[in-house]
């Protein structure tokens, strides 16, 4: 039981540069001028 | 024992304070921790003294100066903690290694963004467009061009599942009998190569009366509407030629569409809708613009900085970024606010993709601007992207031509990835900015990879406002 430390969300992002990168995912924008997507806020699709 | 040998902690976890929480972010796993405030002053003073000694000082050194001013017991309790977080990689996690995205040899398109009008009924001031025309003549584009610019779309689509076609402008919705071509069009090539096709449209919405919004809902084409927020606010920079404000002719148009797509996604998924507003320096207090749309029953609203040359009046200054940044602030607990109220919105650039988020090469290359997405002028001429377009020496061909797209350039683009940008290296934020937008580099520095200082700023307090919801959000769950 952690008392300092509280983990909120687990992410993996690193083991994604070998799961990743089949390219499905929609376009994205990063000036968001457009508001198509950003890419730090993309859902993957997969 | 916690393993920070040669181990950049500044570069790979960020800590920072937001409302009432001491927050971590695992920059390499994408993880998100709330830590109490010893544990935060503890890795603030292991940052210093690594800063101090320019990342050269003794692992074993580091540990037993920093945090001297906690009680042994308590620092040795962190110490395990930090420890066994970092065995599951979720803190102080091993650094990815830079590894350089990979691309096939031939650029394959996902998406385009046609450019149907370069003419519009609007002259906002801030339009980085030329007003519509985008310093060339006022013109719209012919379906023969339309139709050849979709041909190259599924031309160079590869194996990819999806098309994506943005009818952009200058304002697209004056050239509506060739979109409604265009749409037909595209629906019949998807459905023959067995793909599917996705169409958004971006507008002022002074045209979008009930039978247009219609149409656009029936055929599943999402919509960004643009508008500033408050009447004074919108109608200082979004005018007609005659100098009037467009609020009252646009309001009744948006909030009509808004409410035709009330299940639109937040993430932009499906068929959506978004209500996309800019600020600039007469509005650094823009959060009162967002609660404004939330107020009329918006849901989905995005409201951006504006790009301005340092010289037009509107542009932001060194004195304005506090205040930017304070408006952040008031609008994250303003989101959450209005959530608790039943009467939640979503904020486009408070959204975060972490544990469902974009996978890392995604995240290296950014947008894709130049060699996975193009625009296309109403000349045909294709552009890395719609704010390439016009920019001679940024012109990759023609679909007019069946010559293959500029290499040279498609290779600048494909390199202009985070570990390529020095600013970007060593930055806490460069697996959620993809180091920033191309055009607003270029622009700022001439050059594709030397970042502009402002946006990265601004990005950076947006995601840390994300994050800080993220937890709020997951929290509130806990509850219930």
């Amino acid at each position: 039981m952690t008392t300092h430390v509280k983990t909120i969300i687990k992410g993996n992002l690193a083991t994604t540069v070998k799961t990743g990168g089949c390219g499905q995912c929609q376009t994205s924008c990063q000036s968001a001028c457009k508001t198509s997507c950003t890419v730090g806020n993309q859902v993957c699709e997969k | 024992m916690l393993n920070i040998s040669n181990y950049n902690i500044k570069k790979n976890v960020h800590i920072y304070r937001q409302g009432d929480l001491n927050i971590a972010y695992d920059v390499n796993s994408g993880s998100l921790h709330v830590i109490d405030e010893y544990t935060y002053s503890l890795i603030e003073d292991m940052i210093r003294l690594q800063d101090e000694n320019n990342n050269l000082l003794d692992e074993e050194k580091l540990l037993f100066e920093a945090g001297k001013n906690i009680e042994t017991a308590v620092k040795r309790e962190i110490l395990l903690e930090l420890e066994q977080l970092q065995n599951q990689n979720l803190l102080f996690s091993q650094e990815v290694e830079e590894k350089e995205p990979h691309y096939p040899n031939q650029p394959l398109i996902k998406a385009i963004c046609l450019h149907v009008s370069h003419d519009c009924n609007l002259r906002c001031q801030y339009c980085f467009a030329g007003t519509g025309s985008f310093k060339g003549k006022r013109e719209l584009m012919t379906s023969e061009t339309g139709k050849r610019a979709i041909d190259f779309l599924f031309k160079h689509n590869g194996n990819r599942q999806s098309c994506e076609v943005d009818f952009f402008g200058g304002e697209p919705l004056l050239n509506m009998p060739v979109i409604k071509e265009l749409i037909n069009y595209g629906k019949t090539v998807a459905q023959q190569a067995g793909k599917k096709i996705k169409f958004t449209l971006t507008t002022n919405a002074v045209l979008l009366d009930k039978i247009t919004a219609e149409y656009l809902d029936n055929e599943g084409v999402s919509v960004v509407l643009s508008l500033d927020g408050r009447k004074e606010v919108n109608d200082r920079m979004r005018s007609f030629p005659n100098g009037k404000g467009s609020y009252d002719i646009i309001m009744p148009h948006i909030l009509h569409f808004s409410q035709l797509r009330p299940g639109s996604s937040p993430y932009a998924v499906g068929q959506y809708y978004y209500v996309r507003g800019t600020y600039t320096r007469y509005n650094t207090d823009f959060y009162k613009d967002v609660l404004h749309m939330a107020d009329l029953g918006i849901k989905r609203i995005s409201v951006e900085p504006v790009i301005a040359s340092p010289n037009d009046d509107y542009a932001f200054r060194e004195e304005d970024i506090d205040k930017i940044k304070q408006s952040y602030d008031i609008l994250g607990e303003k989101v959450l606010e209005y959530k608790l109220k039943g009467r939640g919105f979503s904020f486009f650039h408070f959204n975060a993709g972490l544990d469902e988020g974009p996978c890392l090469p995604k995240r290296l290359s950014g947008c894709g601007a130049g060699h996975e997405y193009v625009a296309i002028s109403p000349d045909g001429s294709i552009y890395p992207c719609h704010q390439f377009v016009g920019q001679e020496d940024y012109k990759l061909g023609t679909v007019y031509q069946d010559n293959p797209l500029k290499e040279e350039l498609i290779k600048k683009f494909r390199s202009a990835h985070v570990y390529n940008k020095n600013d970007c290296r060593m930055c806490w934020a460069r697996y959620s900015c993809s180091g920033g937008c191309h055009a607003a580099n270029v622009a700022y520095s001439g050059e594709l990879t030397k970042v502009y200082p402002l946006g990265c700023e601004l990005q950076k307090k947006r995601l840390e406002v994300a994050y800080y919801l993220k937890i709020k959000e997951a929290q509130l769950k806990e509850t219930v």
